[in-house]
């Protein structure tokens, strides 16, 4: 629809509802309305990346909150899905299956603009582009998700920076590239995978890309390994139902190593890899680090991470910065409450939570003191066979965080192809709510 | 149900249809006068500010199942559509799985993390969702 379009739609829809008459007026003197989608704007939010989290920030603002001006920063042409990419490095999706447009944003009257935040001036409320253009806010919400710590692992920021080791761990050009890896490599071939120490994006993430690259394998290439070099003790999520997964199916596939931290990576100079871990060194042909991470760069220039330098510590009634009150931050970026997972779905969550609280804040209103989040979150073990992992969190006002609630949440009794239903379904829902498709 | 006088009642179910409409563009064309002076009435009886903040709550409560049942309940996948299904059948249907005799794959585990308040907040919100065609 175009402007002018929606406008005179806009306007025929206001004079119905105006027709209503005696009724509506009586409405408003209750002064009890919300939000009304005319007048002049209450206030300019600027949301800076276009994830799971500030997409669904872009949306709830403009659905709830009418005449808020809402430009929504990301880097990104298009939206790609990290829930569901490991289907595609197992060959069951294609990269379009994953890709969302953000013209759903767009119809809402959400201002895009393609680029990359570069500065926040929280003392001049604006925020500056890599472009050299800026732009002024009421409200700022950084959902900068995660960037990596590379230091600790020696030669592997080159390694990433030459493209012959990946990380995966962003859904885009490095899913494709891993993909294709995977694709080149001979059977009989080794694919290692590192995982780093928790906390990291996505708990259950790197076990579901085991079975997904090992799903590949026993298809296509049945004499190749897939190796997993943990550097945790144990699996990390879903643990009695991935070990299940891991002996049932992909059994002299796969190998699980935990306490396996990788120290080195080593690129020969004909392209031959080794993991170098602390009492081993391996051979392999394609190698998957992912690396420790802590909150995106944008939330570090700003000052923002003060949780043991990685994480961005939040008020959870309203998701603003604790370092840095007005700026609100979303998803994987922030110091998670107890038993809270970093996971797409629960960035769209802390959105749903932060849109609330900025349109009422907009409005002189007090916040919901008694916001709820939750999270389900499920894992492809073979191409259909699916398991979950939910849990609810309540915010509890004495400790000022979220706690899951005792009781409630919990995982798969066993893998079935219902719950790999369910999953697509999931993604066709989350991307929809995400992205106002 | 919550065990509030009619009027009342009526109004915290039709108080969400209103300000969702009045908020979002997209409803605005299929909302009817009708609705509207329904809804509106409907508030207007109730009146007082302290229900509009009930309203936000029940929006701010079933946005939390959209990721899987849609948002405003319009799931566009195999798991089930919330909206404008009756709230003593949504009531009903948390209090199965809560009690374990309704069989789900994850809903029983979710459902143990509301109170039976907050379920009948939702329920109200999601029944004064229009399903859509």
């Amino acid at each position: 629809m175009t402007g002018r379009a929606m406008k005179q739609n806009f306007e025929l829809s206001r004079r119905r509802l105006l027709s209503a008459g005696t009724a509506l007026s009586a409405l408003t003197l209750a002064g009890c309305a919300t939000s009304s989608s005319t007048g002049p704007s209450i206030g300019r939010v600027v949301i800076v990346g276009g994830g799971f989290g500030g997409a669904t920030a872009a949306h709830y603002l403009k659905m709830w909150g009418g005449n808020i001006d809402v430009t929504l920063v990301e880097r990104s042409a298009a939206f790609v899905s990290c829930p569901i990419s490991n289907l595609v490095l197992g060959g069951h999706k294609q990269m379009a299956d994953i890709t969302r447009s953000y013209r759903g944003l767009q119809a809402l009257g959400v201002k895009l603009v393609q680029g990359e935040v570069t500065a926040v001036d929280a003392g001049a409320k604006k925020v500056r582009l890599a472009n050299g253009s800026e732009l002024p806010y009421d409200r700022l919400i950084l959902s900068p998700g995660v960037d990596f710590m590379l230091d600790s692992t020696a030669g592997l920021a080159a390694a990433l920076d030459s493209g012959r080791v990946l990380h995966g761990w962003k859904a885009g050009p490095q899913t494709m590239a891993l993909r294709q890896q995977l694709q080149a490599m001979p059977d009989g071939g080794v694919f290692a995978m590192s995982i780093p120490k928790v906390p990291y994006r996505c708990p259950p993430g790197p076990y579901e890309r085991a079975c997904m690259v090992a799903s590949y394998f026993k298809q296509h290439k049945p004499r190749s390994k897939v190796l997993v070099l943990d550097a945790n003790p144990e699996v990390q999520s879903k643990k009695a139902l991935f070990e299940k997964a891991f002996k049932d199916h992909y059994s002299g596939l796969l190998e699980y190593r935990p306490n396996n931290e990788l120290k080195e990576v080593v690129v020969g100079t004909s392209g031959q890899l080794a993991a170098k871990l602390e009492f081993d060194d391996l051979k392999v042909d394609v190698l998957n680090v992912i690396p420790p991470q802590r909150g995106g760069d944008i939330a570090r220039s700003a000052g923002l991470l003060n949780m043991n330098s990685r994480w961005v510590g939040v008020n959870w009634l309203t998701m603003e910065s604790t370092a840095a009150p007005g700026i609100h931050v979303l998803g994987d970026a922030t110091f998670s409450a107890p038993a809270m997972p970093k996971s797409g779905h629960m960035a769209n969550q802390h959105a749903k939570v932060a849109a609330a609280a900025i349109i009422d804040m907009l409005q002189g209103k007090p916040v919901n003191a008694t916001p709820v989040v939750m999270n389900t979150c499920y894992s492809f073990v073979t191409a259909s066979d699916v398991v979950h992992v939910a849990s609810v969190h309540q915010y509890d006002s004495v400790d000022k965080t979220f706690k899951a609630v005792p009781g409630s949440g919990g995982v798969s009794a066993a893998a079935s192809a219902v719950e790999g239903r369910y999953a697509l379904s999931w993604a066709d829902n989350i991307w929809a709510d995400t992205l106002a498709l | 149900m919550p065990r509030f006088p009619r009027a009342l009642r009526a109004a915290a179910l039709a108080a969400p249809a209103a300000s969702a409409a009045l908020g979002a563009l997209g409803a605005l064309g299929a909302f009817t006068t009708r609705a509207a002076a329904a809804a509106a009435t409907a508030l207007t009886l109730a009146a007082p500010c302290a229900l509009a903040q009930d309203a936000n709550l029940g929006r701010n409560l079933a946005a939390t199942c959209a990721n899987c049942h849609g948002t405003g309940g319009q799931s566009r996948g195999e798991v089930k559509s919330l909206a404008g299904l009756p709230a003593e059948s949504i009531v009903a249907a948390f209090n199965a799985y809560k009690a374990g005799t309704l069989p789900a794959t994850v809903m029983h585990q979710i459902a143990k993390g509301y109170s039976d308040e907050q379920v009948k907040l939702i329920a109200g919100y999601l029944a004064a969702q229009q399903p859509k065609k």
